[in-house]
């Protein structure tokens, strides 16, 4: 039997329409904008002035603090302005914006194919390295990764996790990246395993994908300590808790990081990133994005520079199509509505997703009808009923009681609900209002 | 027979008596002293429990009332000045009266003046989306139109508008408790200073975007172009974050700002309309004798 988490989980159609094209490079746009905080932490501070000719490559803004992460330019080309512009989530932030001019990247970045398997530095090195290229988790939490590989004193990491499950319908960036890039990513994840001082690396696939557990079981049975484990296909499998349970049995305590239960989770990408920023001196400034739908006309699978308008990704896939009534920034289950295509790829963006009118509809909210689905479907074993009245109600001591900080917002409650409630839009408001109270009770 | 009869009467009566005296004793040992004026105050307070005092209801607030040296900092905005007036003079203490306010909604994005870039299809609060994204237009300062001020209301003085998608307020209804302005997730609605004949001068506005973006977003959005602060002769504009606001209480009604704002974010309401420059002295009698 395959492994998975115990509790809860969903099974939304997978629909996993992108899944056989090949990784292609995205034309480069004519310009592009670059937010300068895109990560989770504190906004970098601008390095680059109007006016500056930047190379790919080139930093254009420093990581503040700990929690924090360099960006780098992902074209070169003139800087135009530092403005405010509207990003995905329809705020406006600081963004860096660059003409495009050529395709001029800095000399010392190693841009040969040829795999680079042979690892020269020492693992303080690696986290520096990492820290330097502005490395952040690519599964779309985006934290900043020198973080994760920073063991905290006093606590021991035994195995290292890598997360190719890609529970989320749709996307498919992760699967053809393991497909295409396999040695790459066993190198980074040896780079990981250096990093974090451990013999023993664990890869979690979900079964959809037996082609990259195959490829990744041939390769990975040439290296000492990495193993390939597929797992049930059940959404949210990819979440940090239920893949640590599903692989290794511990549960991550409320309020607790992997590395309380002896473990650290990085993604399929993200150790491809770290793969090309230690052997290749290559900063963060592109990444795998799926460009799928049912009816958009060619989906598919971009290389995309960092900064890209959304646009002219949807056109390199053939357009939005006329049916479109919804395009969704990540996967279906957790990703955002985009009020216009006109924002910037970020390092956060996994996927773009346009949907058909019938299919982007929520059906109309109706009273709770007490079935309990929402509960059998909650992976962290919350009562989603609960908290959404808690949030509605504005019982947000209660709700704390009632751990809200503990839903990771996977949205299986509201996919479930029958009654079409809105459970997880009141849970998330509910959440973000207990995490203020607690911060301010913390700053007392 | 009667043996019975009478047992239980002399029982029953002995109980009662002895009861009444533990009863008698405990209210006498226990006796917790309330002013008389608390209930006093109560009676003549509008009994709501808005909160627009600051407490958490009525009667709070009347034992606040007969607790405090003086009424600096005191007042109920549903029954203003007379009722405080009456209040002190139950307490034999002066009153200290507070300027009336009123809530106006500081956003007039009509859907003519605001198109609908977006389409929102999830909970109908506006807190929820205000969480969840910018809302359907591309302003991400003004109104929402889910009225959540309307649910908030506790005197019917707000409805929502079905052609404009904003809030009205009733200047009848108002009683500037606040409520709305703390049910407003993007804090639009502000109580100002209520002037004779509800007369109003305000930024209708609370964008903080520059110019062309908020100009974009809205066609009333106030720019920040500040030729409203040069046109005001008693400093009671000031410019912030792109963003100008007036000053309810150093305004004087002259309406000069109005006239200069070249998107027409100020409004005047309640204003006798205007004539022309040469009949401009009937124009102040007919505001007076109106």
């Amino acid at each position: 039997m395959l492994k998975t988490f115990p509790i809860g989980g969903v099974h939304p159609p997978e629909n996993k329409i992108s899944a056989d094209k090949a990784i292609a490079d995205l034309p480069l746009p004519s310009q592009v904008v670059i937010p300068i905080s895109q990560h989770i932490g504190a906004p970098s501070a601008t390095e680059v002035e109007k006016g500056q000719t930047v190379k790919a490559g080139q930093l254009i803004a420093a990581a503040k603090g700990y929690v924090s992460a360099n960006i780098h330019s992902s074209v070169s080309g003139k800087v135009t302005k530092i403005d405010q512009i509207t990003d995905s989530s329809g705020y406006k932030k600081t963004c860096v914006v660059i003409d495009v001019e050529g395709d001029e990247w800095l000399e010392s970045i190693d841009r040969d194919e040829r795999l680079v398997s042979d690892i020269r530095l020492s693992g303080e090195e690696i986290v520096k390295k990492c820290l330097e290229a502005g490395i952040v988790g690519l599964g779309g939490a985006t934290f900043p990764s020198h973080v994760k590989l920073s063991i905290p004193q006093g606590k021991k990491c035994e195995v290292l996790i890598i997360n190719g499950v890609e529970c989320e319908p749709y996307l498919t960036s992760d699967h053809r990246l393991m497909i295409e890039k396999p040695d790459e990513i066993i190198t980074g994840i040896r780079l990981l395993m250096k990093a974090l001082a451990v013999d023993r690396a664990m890869i979690g696939i979900e079964n959809n994908k037996p082609d990259a557990i195959a490829i990744l079981r041939e390769k990975c049975s040439r290296q000492e300590g990495i193993s390939v484990h597929p797992l049930e296909v059940k959404y949210p499998q990819g979440g940090e808790k239920q893949l640590i349970k599903a692989l290794i049995n511990r549960e991550v305590p409320s309020g607790g990081l992997p590395i309380d239960v002896g473990t650290v989770v990085h993604n399929v990408g993200t150790a491809f990133a770290v793969y090309e920023a230690v052997q290749k001196n290559k900063p963060l400034f592109e990444r795998i994005v799926t460009i799928t739908g049912k009816s958009i006309s060619n989906p598919g699978n971009y290389r995309v520079r960092i900064g890209t308008p959304v646009s002219h990704l949807i056109e390199a896939a053939g357009g939005i199509p006329e049916t479109t009534a919804k395009i969704v920034n990540g996967g279906p289950m957790m990703g955002k509505a985009l009020n216009t295509p006109d924002v910037p790829v970020v390092k956060g963006t996994s996927g773009i997703i346009l949907f058909d009118k019938q299919e982007s509809v929520r059906p109309a909210s109706g009273p709770c009808i007490r079935c309990s689905r929402c509960i059998t479907a909650c992976a962290m074993g919350l009562e989603p009923y609960l908290l959404m009245v808690l949030a509605e109600r504005s019982m947000f001591e209660k709700a704390e009681t009632e751990k809200i900080t503990d839903c990771m917002e996977c949205g299986s409650c509201s996919y479930v609900c029958p009654a079409g409630r809105p459970l997880l839009d009141y849970i998330r408001f509910g959440k973000s209002q207990v995490m203020k109270m607690m911060r301010e009770r913390k700053a007392k | 027979m009667n043996s019975v009869i009478i047992y239980t009467v002399v029982s029953l009566s002995s109980l009662g008596a002895l009861f009444a005296i533990i009863l008698f004793v405990v209210a006498r040992k226990f006796r917790v002293f309330e002013d008389p004026r608390i209930d006093q105050i109560q009676e003549i307070l509008p009994g709501a429990n808005c909160g627009g005092c600051g407490f958490a209801g009525c009667r709070n607030f009347a034992e606040a009332l007969v607790k405090a040296d003086s009424f600096e900092g005191l007042n109920c905005p549903v029954g203003g000045a007379s009722l405080m007036t009456d209040a002190a003079e139950i307490l034999g203490r002066e009153a200290v009266l507070t300027e009336p306010l009123i809530a106006v909604v500081r956003c007039n994005g009509t859907p003519e003046h605001r198109p609908r870039t977006s389409n929102y299809d999830g909970a109908r609060t506006c807190t929820i989306a205000h969480s969840l994204y910018t809302g359907e237009t591309d302003c991400s300062y003004g109104c929402l139109g889910y009225g959540d001020c309307v649910v908030a209301c506790k005197f019917d003085a707000m409805y929502m508008d079905p052609e404009t998608g904003l809030p009205v307020i009733s200047d009848e209804k108002c009683v500037a408790c606040g409520a709305c302005v703390k049910a407003c997730p993007r804090t639009i609605i502000e109580l100002r200073k209520k002037a004779k004949k509800d007369r109003k001068i305000y930024v209708s506005c609370v964008n903080c975007d520059k110019g062309g973006p908020a100009r974009k977003a809205c066609k009333v959005a106030c720019i920040g172009c500040g030729k409203c602060v040069k046109a005001c002769e008693y400093d009671a504009i000031t410019l912030e974050n792109n963003l100008a606001w007036i000053d309810s209480m150093k305004c004087v009604f002259c309406r000069k700002c109005v006239t200069e704002c070249p998107t027409s974010a100020i409004l005047e309401i309640n204003f006798p309309p205007r004539k022309e420059r040469s009949s401009e002295p009937a124009e102040t009698t007919a505001g007076k004798t109106e």
